[in-house]
């Protein structure tokens, strides 16, 4: 019996000869370390991963990693990756991109990718401004922001970027944030386990055009307090004392606060189940963000699995073969009526 | 149950001809071109030659009996060499009057005129904005009017079937088919068995549809209204085995042959649109061969999943009209500059916009040569005939994958539709595809290019050692590393525009069909082929001395081209367009060419062409 083994692979085997050309103090170094300390922990052979991005400054993702990787155009790096993909499902394919990226010029091939569910990791670089334009408003700048495109403020209201892949029922839902270094490895490993789309929304700090975006969940003093981690079958609890719960209380959530006399408990609160197949269940949590009040949650917010779009289309590829044969280019020439001319 | 059988006996005279040109036309719930495709595969195992021209609306189901609504399918078929579906018709089938209305300036005087007259209510007429019924206002004079009871007819000859009026009234396409059967002698059995086929779950739709024939037939056998029928023998083709395809056909299977040849699994990344998704529709069917037909949700997902396709080595393509050329036009650059093989096929229809979805028009090779931002050439390829197509698909992968490189071919709305009987070529005849993957680690680059062809190498991903990346962004010469020095982009432009010039060298030269110089040579390309053809010939038995040069590849142009404008005193290039060809030539070869547009989204005639021949040297 011969064995194959797979080399033994560090974070620099994962690290490129290209200067990063990142700005100094930008998230996005952040996740770049995540991602190459995670990758070579997955037991893959390098040239199996693809690194695909669309444009912005978390497109420049690729150039980073010494892998296979491929810097597309602006907001069709999921509709590149899908073809990569459905030709070669033993690929571990990647893509990273931003709130502009994802949500505006590719929004639309964002939500058919994620209801296909063609098996590419999304991470998505959530700083809530365009960096690489300079500074104009996202599809996830709160309403009313003043930037420099909107010098009087923004008329629209923003994506809740969980909430519209869940509507595209997408199989595998996630949150973390740049500087939560071990909430983010945490998170990338269970993305890397996902077998379908994966959606992980990545909170990133752009300190040029949009700093402090997401201080009051990364200062260390506000953080217990505005953000709770999700960890399937526990419950929601969070704050300094973990006296603070999420309680479902018909369909909405509600706030508690435990143990100040009003008799509640862990018990009552909401017991996290990520592999709850409803959809509603994760678009509550994902609308949390958005509730005064309510903590932001952390983690995987649904992870269940339905086929691959990859593999239905190879099994019927496969069953057609099984039924007729494999294709004979003489007779496809020949088929129909045909007729002989001496 | 029923038995049929073809009547022998016969009691009318029988007229051999060369040719004829039949068309159907009716309401686009008439079933037009279910009756016209059946009669086109009858006449073609028979042994005509020919070529066909399905016309149809572009609304699905304009309100019935209207002038919008009108469907209609032509063929000409013949015992010699047929070059178009004919410019004037010999018999016309209308099913209604609007359908009459808008088709009776195309038939010959004392052309046979079969009316369907239980159509021919006032309210029929009022849907038609007629005033007066031509079946009664002599209008119809010159003509050998056979005005028909259809419905009544099929009526009659269904009733013990049991169905409703309506079911019934849906056979009257077939009682008609009968009769064009009749007229020119051709045995039904062919569209007998495709009946049984179609409705093989329902037997009482296939007895219903073949008395509905079979009576249509009987009743000519019958009445003594027809007293000739017409012969027109086999065509003397060059020998081999045929079937009737068409150019939307043709593609795909051109394709499929291609990604045989080339030894790799075909994906094709589409988004429907009119004229081009029968291609989609074709190539989903052969699964069998390891085709990927993946709809995308929008054009540009089209074309970047097949870009995400080749860069992981399958043979990608994508298949649209116009206005998803105009989407495509940015991923196009990116194929441009990753240096990536994809097929993008363009089957055009009239424009701009939305335009005339349904119609024919040779006006995106401008779009095509330069409808990109910045420098960005693109090899360009246009089939003359259905039958070329397949050829065209063959010879577009083929430089597609040689010289690493998205190639554009531009079909058109009347060759996707159009059918001819197509020599089956043997699968040693198609030409074989190299490919070589890059699996060398040692000293490999992503843009160190082969010196002949300057392609660079394909280096797929799962590929051990030879993780790189591309992108958008402009690359250094070599490594592919990003960069932004001014010399090195002037550089990487030249090395883009030599790598398509190039491609020249590895085309055939043009060879004037015709007369190799004299007073006038035509160039022309795409669809244009039969008229000009036709149009040639009629022009020289009269003692002109033209040429026609008809390009397959528009980009990069044949090498001897501007020799060959040379040796003729004039240059005509007719063109469905405003002169888009013209504009290129008269640009590179300083050429006093003239151009000859038609823009009304039908093809040219044959009388056309020699009308402007002879305008020009008469």
């Amino acid at each position: 019996m011969t064995t194959t083994s797979i080399p033994v692979l560090t974070k620099k085997d994962f690290q490129t000869d290209q200067e990063v050309r990142w700005c100094p103090g930008c998230g996005d170094y952040a996740i770049l370390s995540a991602v190459q300390a995670v990758f070579p922990e997955l037991g893959i052979p390098r040239e199996k991963f693809v690194v695909i991005s669309g444009i912005g400054c978390s497109s420049r993702f690729p150039y980073y990693m010494n892998t296979f990787g491929f810097h597309t155009i602006h907001g069709r790096g999921p509709a590149v990756a899908t073809g990569v993909k459905i030709t070669h499902p033993e690929l571990e394919v990647w893509l990273a991109t931003g709130d502009g990226d994802s949500l505006a010029i590719g929004g639309n091939h964002t939500i058919h990718m994620l209801r296909r569910n063609v098996g590419i990791k999304v991470l998505m670089f959530n700083n809530k401004i365009y960096g690489l334009t300079k500074g104009q408003y996202s599809p996830t700048s709160e309403f009313g922001k003043k930037t420099k495109s909107t010098p009087y403020g923004t008329a629209d209201t923003p994506f809740n970027p969980l909430g519209l892949v869940i509507g595209a029922n997408t199989s595998f839902v996630a949150r973390s944030v740049d500087v939560f270094q071990q909430h983010l490895k945490d998170t990338l490993r269970k993305t890397a386990a996902h077998s379908g789309s994966a959606y992980v929304e990545i909170l990133q700090n752009c300190n040029i055009f949009n700093d402090g975006a997401w201080f009051e969940l990364t200062e260390k003093d506000a953080r217990v307090d505005h953000v709770v981690q999700l960890e399937h079958g526990k419950p929601l609890i969070y704050g300094k004392n973990r006296d603070k719960g999420i309680r479902l209380k018909g369909m909405e959530l509600e706030v508690v606060h435990l143990g100040n006399g009003n008799g509640l408990t862990e018990k009552d609160l909401l017991v996290h189940d990520e592999t709850n197949p409803n959809p509603a269940y994760a678009f509550l949590l994902a609308q949390m963000e958005d509730m005064p009040g309510f903590p932001t949650p952390i983690g995987v917010l649904r992870s269940w699995n339905r086929d691959r779009y990859e593999d239905v289309m190879s099994r019927q590829i496969q069953d057609v073969i099984a039924k007729r044969g494999p294709g004979d280019l003489s007779k496809l020439l020949h088929s129909g009526d045909t007729w002989e001319v001496r | 149950m029923a038995t049929i059988t073809d009547p022998v006996v016969r009691a009318h005279k029988r007229e051999v001809i060369d040719k004829a040109v039949l068309r159907f036309c009716g309401d686009s719930g008439d079933g037009m071109q279910i009756t016209g495709s059946q009669f086109t595969n009858t006449v073609a195992l028979y042994g005509n030659d020919l070529a066909t021209f399905p016309d149809y609306p572009a609304e699905i189901r304009a309100p019935a009996g209207t002038l919008p609504g009108v469907s209609g399918f032509q063929i000409q078929f013949s015992s010699s060499d047929v070059f178009t579906p004919g410019d004037s018709v010999d018999v016309l089938v209308a099913m209604n009057p609007a359908a009459l209305k808008t088709n009776i300036k195309d038939l010959k005087m004392n052309g046979i005129l079969i009316v369907n007259n239980d159509a021919f209510t006032d309210n029929d007429l009022r849907k038609a904005q007629v005033t007066s019924n031509p079946l009664e206002d002599h209008s119809l004079d010159g003509y050998r009017l056979f005005a028909v009871g259809l419905e009544r007819m099929t009526r009659s000859a269904l009733q013990e079937l049991g169905l409703d009026a309506k079911t019934m009234d849906r056979c009257k396409n077939f009682f008609a088919l009968g009769m064009c059967y009749w007229l020119y002698n051709r045995s039904m059995d062919l569209t007998y068995k495709w009946i049984e086929d179609k409705f093989k779950t329902k037997p009482l739709l296939v007895e219903a549809n073949k008395q509905a024939m079979r009576a249509g037939y009987n009743y000519c056998e019958a009445t003594e209204a027809f007293q000739v029928s017409y012969e027109i023998p086999p065509a003397k083709l060059t020998p081999g085995i045929y079937r009737n395809l068409s150019g939307n056909q043709a593609l795909a299977i051109g394709f499929v042959a291609a990604s045989q040849k080339a030894g790799l699994p075909l994906f094709l990344g589409s988004y429907p649109i009119t004229p081009a998704s029968d291609i989609l529709h074709e190539l989903s069917m052969y699964k069998n061969f390891g085709v990927m037909t993946f709809q995308a949700e929008d054009e540009i997902a089209a074309i970047t999943s097949a870009i995400g396709a080749a860069y992981s080595g399958a043979l990608a393509m994508t298949t649209t009209s116009g206005p998803g050329m105009a989407l495509k036009t940015e991923a196009m650059g990116l194929a441009i500059m990753v240096e990536l093989p994809i097929v993008i096929c363009d089957i055009q229809r009239g424009g701009p916009s939305t335009g005339l979805p349904t119609k024919t028009e040779q006006a995106d090779l401008l779009q095509a040569m330069f409808g990109r931002n910045s420098e960005s050439p693109i090899p360009i390829l246009a089939p003359s005939t259905p039958g070329d197509c397949f050829w065209v698909a063959v010879e577009a992968c083929r430089i597609a994958l040689k010289y690493m490189i998205p190639v554009i071919v531009l079909s058109d709305g009347y060759l996707a539709n159009g059918a001819e009987p197509w020599r089956i070529p043997t699968v040693d005849e198609i030409p074989g595809i190299q490919v070589k993957f890059a699996t060398d680690p040692v000293g490999f680059l992503p843009y160190k290019r082969d010196p002949q062809t300057l392609a660079r190498p394909w280096a797929i991903p799962g590929t051990p050692g030879l993780e790189h990346r591309i992108g958008g962004i402009e690359k250094q010469d070599v490594t592919g590393n990003v960069n932004y020095e001014p010399m090195n982009h002037e550089k990487m432009v030249r090395i883009r525009a030599a790598k398509v010039e190039g491609i020249a060298q590895d085309i055939p030269e043009v060879v004037p069909a015709g007369d190799p110089d004299g007073d006038l040579l035509i160039v022309a390309w795409g669809s244009t082929y039969g008229a000009v053809t036709a149009g040639l010939k009629t022009a020289r038995a009269k003692g002109h001395r033209i040429g026609h040069v008809h390009l397959r590849h528009l980009n990069p142009l044949p090498r001897n081209l501007g020799e060959v404008l040379g040796r003729y005193s004039q240059v005509l290039v007719p063109e469905m367009n405003m002169g888009q060809l013209l504009m290129l030539l008269r640009a590179k070869y300083l050429v006093d060419a003239q151009g000859y547009n038609k823009i009304q989204g039908q093809p040219f005639k044959q009388s056309e062409i020699e009308a402007k021949i002879e305008e020009i040297l008469g």
